[in-house]
């Protein structure tokens, strides 16, 4: 029952006429409003041209729905030079029948006003054109511009709504554009005929840089993202950039990878990041950020996957020798075709811009490993704010497609390090803090793990040691000094060698004397003895002697009794 | 009603032009839609004018762009009706039901006898 209900309802629902361009399809859940007038209004400059034009072009490419163009202020020449730029042949799709343009010119200076009119002569126009193509889809081009050239004003409004009603019957999807008043989404009050949707573009230039963005102000019958959504348009065409993943609801994987440093993976709970997750490497200037975000490429590209390195400081050629020096061969991935590196400054263009052409490349590329090196460089274009959460589209869009992401962070020398990542930390699922610590002269590497969601994580410091074999991790020595690295933990292992040498060498002695002691005692032990012996043997003669002597003195008396024969 | 708008007359009608005001020779278009009491209204203004003030040096062709829609398009017609003087140059379009025939006659460049 209640299924019955809802089925009914999408029945009912609008139906949609998708523009094919990319992004923007998902904004509006599935396109324009079929068979009814959209108007796409705003500034001069903001791209409602080329918007318009990529939809009639998507239109006859992909949906199999021929087109009409109708210009109020550009001419056919200069529409075909700009779209070529887009990407499409407007002559080529002219010829085949599946574009039809024309060009309204309404020059007041040659106009009389005589008297009654009407726009029939417009309609006629577009009914031809409609009619010779088979047409589904128009548009209009900036029709406000009429009310500059006629200046009767009451029967332009009136023959306007005329329109809009005539092309609604004939089941034309349009667009109208418009040019954004000062007080009013359009000069004229375009908006009045036009219910069904409303899109509003704007180009905004701040701090040098400029970013395209779009709203949909309105749109009868359908669930819409209210945000305002950058759009960028290039080569490839005209795209907007969705938030497609707000709602946090991919799938988690269960699959672990290598980070690419075996000990790493043995301190993320002995089996490294989870598949799809995002890892954070921060760390100040020379941390060996880059050499850690280089081995996860690497391990990416070992396991055969494929693998997108978005360098922003430096060209591919210079990270591919660059990493050479601690023995990971990039440059063989590169010809096999398992990674790109795409160097590139990202202050070339706005961040919205620059994040939308990575999205893009991205979905080319089709990776299962990204790598952005550093993604701090992303914020010099943007406010801090506004960088959080682009990014955090571009992350949750990556997300989406289990793709894992490592991002390398680059903290200013003073900053506390811990703090200054604030802005993206709290998107990453494992964080890796790499420090230089100064002692005894000298700067050692030490890495951290700060956090590393959904997996019991070492909380041990680890020197990271980058040789010409690659990356190793040490155990630091701690002693009642605290931490400590590179030579002074040398010089403090070396010292407590040198200590326990010592100790060795005392107790060796110490043995030694309690040998020799012992065969001491042993030696007067023997000798006394011995003494003893000759004593013994010499009171035992002696004894012997004085019995010898009693002996004869009893034999004696004896005698003496016998010979007196007295008294016994 | 055919038109004569080969060169010879061209050159003719830049002739008459440098002979003075009263010579000029007028090439004009009526572009209508169908027979609305509009299209009536301005074919019988436009009649009107050219017998009045024309006579004998006008060539007229009334469209009816119902017929021949892509003759709108050549002509860039959006306002119907809309007269399009041709010759003498420069170009004017007049549009609407030509009811308000003194601005008809000054945008047409033409001096009333009085």
């Amino acid at each position: 029952m209640q299924q019955g209900k809802q089925r009914a309802c999408e029945e009912l629902r609008l139906e949609k006429s998708p523009t094919g361009i990319r992004g923007f399809d998902e904004i509006t859940q599935g396109g324009l409003p079929r068979g009814r007038t959209a108007l796409v209004t705003g500034g001069p400059g903001t791209g409602k041209t080329m918007l318009a034009m990529e939809f009639l072009a998507k239109g006859a490419t992909e949906f199999g729905e021929p087109g009409v163009f109708v210009s109020f202020e550009e001419t056919p020449d200069e529409l075909i030079a700009n779209s070529a730029s887009l990407g499409f042949s407007l002559p080529e799709l002219c010829e085949s029948n599946r574009l039809y343009m024309d060009y309204v010119r309404v020059e007041r200076s040659e106009i009389e006003e005589t008297g009654e009119y009407d726009l029939e002569g417009l309609f006629i126009r577009l009914s031809h054109a409609i009619n010779t193509v088979g047409a589904k889809r128009l548009v209009l081009d900036t029709i406000e511009t009429l009310f500059s050239g006629l200046s009767n004003a009451a029967i332009l409004r009136a023959e306007l709504r005329r329109l809009f009603r005539w092309l609604k019957d004939k089941g034309m999807t349009t667009i109208v554009t418009g040019e954004r008043g000062a007080n009013s989404l359009t000069r004229e009050g375009l908006e009045e005929y036009v219910s069904d949707c409303v899109i509003l573009m704007d180009h905004r230039v701040t701090e040098q840089v400029s970013t395209r963005r779009l709203r949909v102000v309105k749109y009868r019958g359908t669930e819409h993202g209210t945000n305002e959504y950058p759009f960028l348009i290039s080569d490839r065409g005209f795209m907007v950039l969705p938030i497609t993943s707000m709602k946090l609801d991919y799938a988690a994987a269960e699959e672990r990878i290598s980070s690419g440093i075996p000990r790493l993976d043995a301190m993320l709970g002995g089996k490294g990041l989870y598949r799809g997750s995002l890892a954070l490497v921060s760390g100040t200037a020379g941390t060996g950020k880059t050499s850690v975000a280089t081995a996860f490429a690497d391990a990416a590209c070992r396991r055969g996957e494929r693998c997108m390195y978005f360098a922003f400081e430096e060209s591919a050629q210079q990270v591919i020798r660059n990493m050479r020096s601690i023995g990971l061969d990039l440059g063989r991935w590169v010809e096999k075709g398992l990674m790109k590196i795409i160097g590139q400054r990202p202050t070339v263009h706005g961040l919205e811009h620059h994040l939308m052409t990575m999205q893009f490349m991205i979905d080319d590329f089709d990776p299962a490993a990204v790598v952005v090196d550093p993604v701090t460089n992303l914020t010099q274009v943007g406010a801090i704010s506004e960088v959080r959460a682009t990014l955090a589209r571009l992350v949750d869009h990556l997300k989406s497609r289990n793709i894992t992401v490592l991002f390398t962070s680059l903290t200013p020398g003073a900053a506390d390090e811990e703090m200054t990542n604030v802005g993206i930390s709290s998107l990453a699922d494992t964080w890796l803090l790499l420090q230089n610590l100064e002692t005894a002269g000298e700067r050692n590497r030490a890495i951290t793990i700060l956090k590393s969601r959904g997996m019991a994580h070492s909380n041990q410091v680890r020197e990271f040691l980058l040789t010409g074999k690659g990356i190793d991790l040490v155990d630091v020595y701690i002693g009642p000094e605290g931490v400590l690295t590179g030579s002074a933990r040398v010089s403090r292992e070396a010292d407590e060698k040198a200590r326990e040498a010592a100790l060795r060498l005392e107790i060796d002695r110490l043995e030694a004397d309690r040998r020799k002691r012992r065969a001491l005692l042993e030696e007067q032990i023997a000798r006394l003895r011995s003494e003893f012996e000759g004593e013994e043997k010499e009171l035992e003669s002696r004894i012997r002697l004085e019995k010898l002597k009693m002996e004869t003195m009893f034999q004696k008396k004896k005698e003496m009794g016998i010979s007196r024969k007295a008294e016994t | 009603m055919a038109k004569k708008n080969d060169s010879g007359s061209k050159t003719e009608a830049f002739e008459k032009a440098l002979a003075g005001d009263q010579a000029k020779r007028y090439v004009l278009r009526l572009y209508v839609t169908g027979s609305t009491p509009r299209s009536a209204r301005a074919i019988r203004n436009l009649r009107k004018i050219c017998e009045e003030h024309l006579q004998g040096r006008y060539e007229l062709e009334v469209i009816d762009i119902y017929q021949q829609p892509e003759l709108a398009q050549d002509a860039d017609i959006v306002v119907t009706p809309t007269l399009v003087k041709r010759l003498p140059l420069p170009l004017r379009k007049f549009i609407g039901d030509l009811s308000d025939m003194e601005q008809v006659l000054k945008g047409m460049d033409i001096t009333v006898k009085s």
